[in-house]
């Protein structure tokens, strides 16, 4: 697996990440290291083996589909970089 | 240098209650050794001294009535991934500049709970992604210990670098880390300390930020298997607010630590013998076998075979994880924002600048190995190793209690080592830790010994799902069989 210049510049966009064209050869080799890492697993037979999709066997408990908390919008703006009482304001989307 | 910051958890615990020193004199003691060292550490972030001396006064007045809690007046660490209310929590990066949390993490409100004493927010790898706490925004954080061939200095490893620094110099008693692929075991093996990574679900994710969420798990970072025992037992709870939380019983640790070996199995997994690694690596294991035979253990060759998949699937599962719980930071909410001429350059300028190099590195795997087309062929087949890692777990737990293994491939390296030309080099750092974090199994690293270079080396024990008591029991008759090592020398 060689990641291109496409390829890094793609998953930038994807990832919404600004990629300087200086850092596109160090990434290109970098991520060509990684994926080669792990490519390793290629050799493994998992034909019948179920994906893991928890750490341990529990159940996940359900909760009564209730209210429980809310109520302290100041707290949720509190820490917005731009606000107006209480909405988060960004560059215009719709025109 | 003050003898209260030499104590442990349970001799400051008795001497409180004793009444031999006060809850402000142990913080003061405290305070003055994190100034001492602070600037050629750097194992805080912040340093919160006015907080801790006003929650001193009030365990001062609880222990004078007789109601102190579990850990009243014992000044401890947080690192700086714990969402700490009123004091600003940025995960070693950028992207959270000047964020402070409305809110306190299930874990710090525990320890806060229980009289424990918060000092400051500790240095860590950016979003806890490292191996040598080289990748923080708020710089590299330095381990106590130095190489005694060169005097060079050295990392604290990571991502708990300013937990396990702190720890190790004595600017705190205990401190909380986090375990992804082997964050609190591999600084605790570098530092000297004592790194327990409970089982998955064990603690409440809850106000910790998120990396990985099948794999974080907090545990605490200690000078001894017995204050880990007294802090795990305080940190670890069910929490409704985290569904991966489990609600079984916390058992008294303590209880455990003195049970012994006597005629306990333990396995001894030959695929942990990995080309390269370091002969004083393999003769420390076999120093470890020989403490636990002449204690009464039954020593059984185990195999798992998957052991060398763990770290190749652990470099899909991470970053997939990471690129969708980082995708959070955009610059809307909270923390950093970069103007754009629209909504889209203000995300991309803003997580640009916000994210350091590896963070960004393990965004782009992740999104790639998620991208359309390539699921299955990543993700899927590495979730499907993830499998076949806990079966062979789950087998070997069938002839035995517990395993044995090296913490780490050898001793800490100095800033800049390693990594540089090959993020992949650092990765292997984890090789022997990370298979705990695959399987969700608990495992504590205790200090048994020194390098050639002079600085400490540790052995893992890693065990079966919430058998934290075991562990403990364990690892306390590995203490006592190896000693304490020395405090390091104080050269700050």
């Amino acid at each position: 697996m060689k990641v291109d210049e496409a390829l890094v510049r793609r998953i930038a966009h994807l990832a919404r990440i600004k990629v300087e064209d200086a850092d596109v050869e160090h990434l290109k080799g970098e991520l060509t290291s990684i994926l080669g890492f792990v490519d390793l697993l290629s050799e493994v037979d998992t034909d019948d083996v179920e994906p893991m999709t928890s750490a341990v066997d529990r159940c996940m408990q359900p909760r009564p589909d209730v209210v429980n908390d809310g109520g302290y919008a100041d707290d949720i703006v509190g820490n917005a970089p731009v606000k107006d009482d209480h909405y988060f304001m960004v560059p215009k989307v719709v025109e | 240098m003050s003898e209260l910051t030499d104590m442990t958890i349970a001799g400051a615990r008795k001497g409180l209650t004793d009444k031999e020193f006060s809850a402000k004199e142990l913080c003061e003691a405290h305070i003055t050794a994190i100034e001492a060292a602070d600037e050629a550490l750097n194992a805080f972030i912040v340093t919160t001294p006015e907080l801790a001396l006003a929650l001193a006064d009030v365990s001062d007045q609880k222990l004078q009535k007789g109601i102190g809690g579990e850990l009243e007046g014992i000044p401890l660490g947080i690192k700086d991934l714990f969402c700490t209310k009123g004091t600003q929590t940025t995960a070693g990066s950028h992207i959270l500049d000047k964020f402070t949390p409305a809110y306190e993490s299930t874990i710090s409100k525990n320890l806060l709970d229980a009289g424990g004493l918060m000092m400051g927010k500790l240095n860590l790898d950016e979003f806890a992604m490292g191996s040598s706490n080289e990748t923080s925004y708020y710089g590299n954080c330095l381990n106590p210990w130095k190489r005694d061939t060169d005097g060079a200095n050295l990392v604290p490893g990571g991502s708990s670098g300013g937990s396990a620094s702190s720890v190790s110099a004595g600017l705190v008693m205990g401190a909380t880390a986090t375990d992804t692929g082997g964050s609190i075991r591999q600084p605790a093996a570098f530092t000297g300390t004592v790194g327990m990574k409970p089982t998955y679900g064990r603690c409440s994710r809850w106000g910790v930020v998120a990396f990985a969420s099948s794999l974080d798990q907090a545990g605490p970072i200690t000078r001894t298997v017995e204050d880990a025992a007294i802090m795990l037992k305080v940190m670890a709870s069910y929490d409704p607010k985290d569904t991966t939380s489990v609600d079984i019983k916390v058992p008294d640790y303590e209880k455990s630590l003195a049970g012994g070996v006597k005629g306990l199995k333990v396995g001894i997994p030959k695929e942990y013998r990995v080309d390269g690694m370091p002969e004083e690596i393999e003769q420390l294991w076999q120093q470890g076998i020989e403490w636990l035979k002449a204690e009464g253990a039954e020593i059984i060759d185990v195999s798992l075979p998957h052991t060398k998949y763990a770290l190749p699937a652990y470099y899909i599962v991470a970053p997939a994880e990471a690129s969708s719980n980082l995708a959070r930071y955009d610059g809307v909410r909270y923390g950093l924002r970069v103007p754009g001429d629209d909504i889209l350059s203000m995300y991309e300028n803003t997580r640009a600048e916000g994210f350091g190099d590896e963070v960004k590195r393990r965004i782009m795997i992740g999104t790639y190995v998620l991208s359309a087309g390539y699921y299955d062929a990543y993700y899927l087949k590495a979730q499907k190793v993830r499998t076949l890692i806990k079966r062979d777990f789950e087998e070997a737990f069938e002839k035995v209690d517990v395993l044995l293994t090296p913490t780490t491939p050898g001793p800490a390296f100095a800033p800049g080592e390693k990594g540089g030309d090959d993020p992949v080099e650092m990765y292997l750092n984890d090789i022997f830790t990370v298979t705990a974090n695959m399987a969700g199994l608990p495992g504590i690293s205790v200090p048994a010994g020194l390098s050639s270079e002079g600085t400490p080396l540790g052995l893992q024990l890693i065990g079966k799902p919430f058998d934290e008591a075991g562990l403990f029991q364990v690892a306390q008759t590995l203490e006592n069989a190896a000693g304490l090592l020395p405090a390091p020398d104080r050269w700050w």
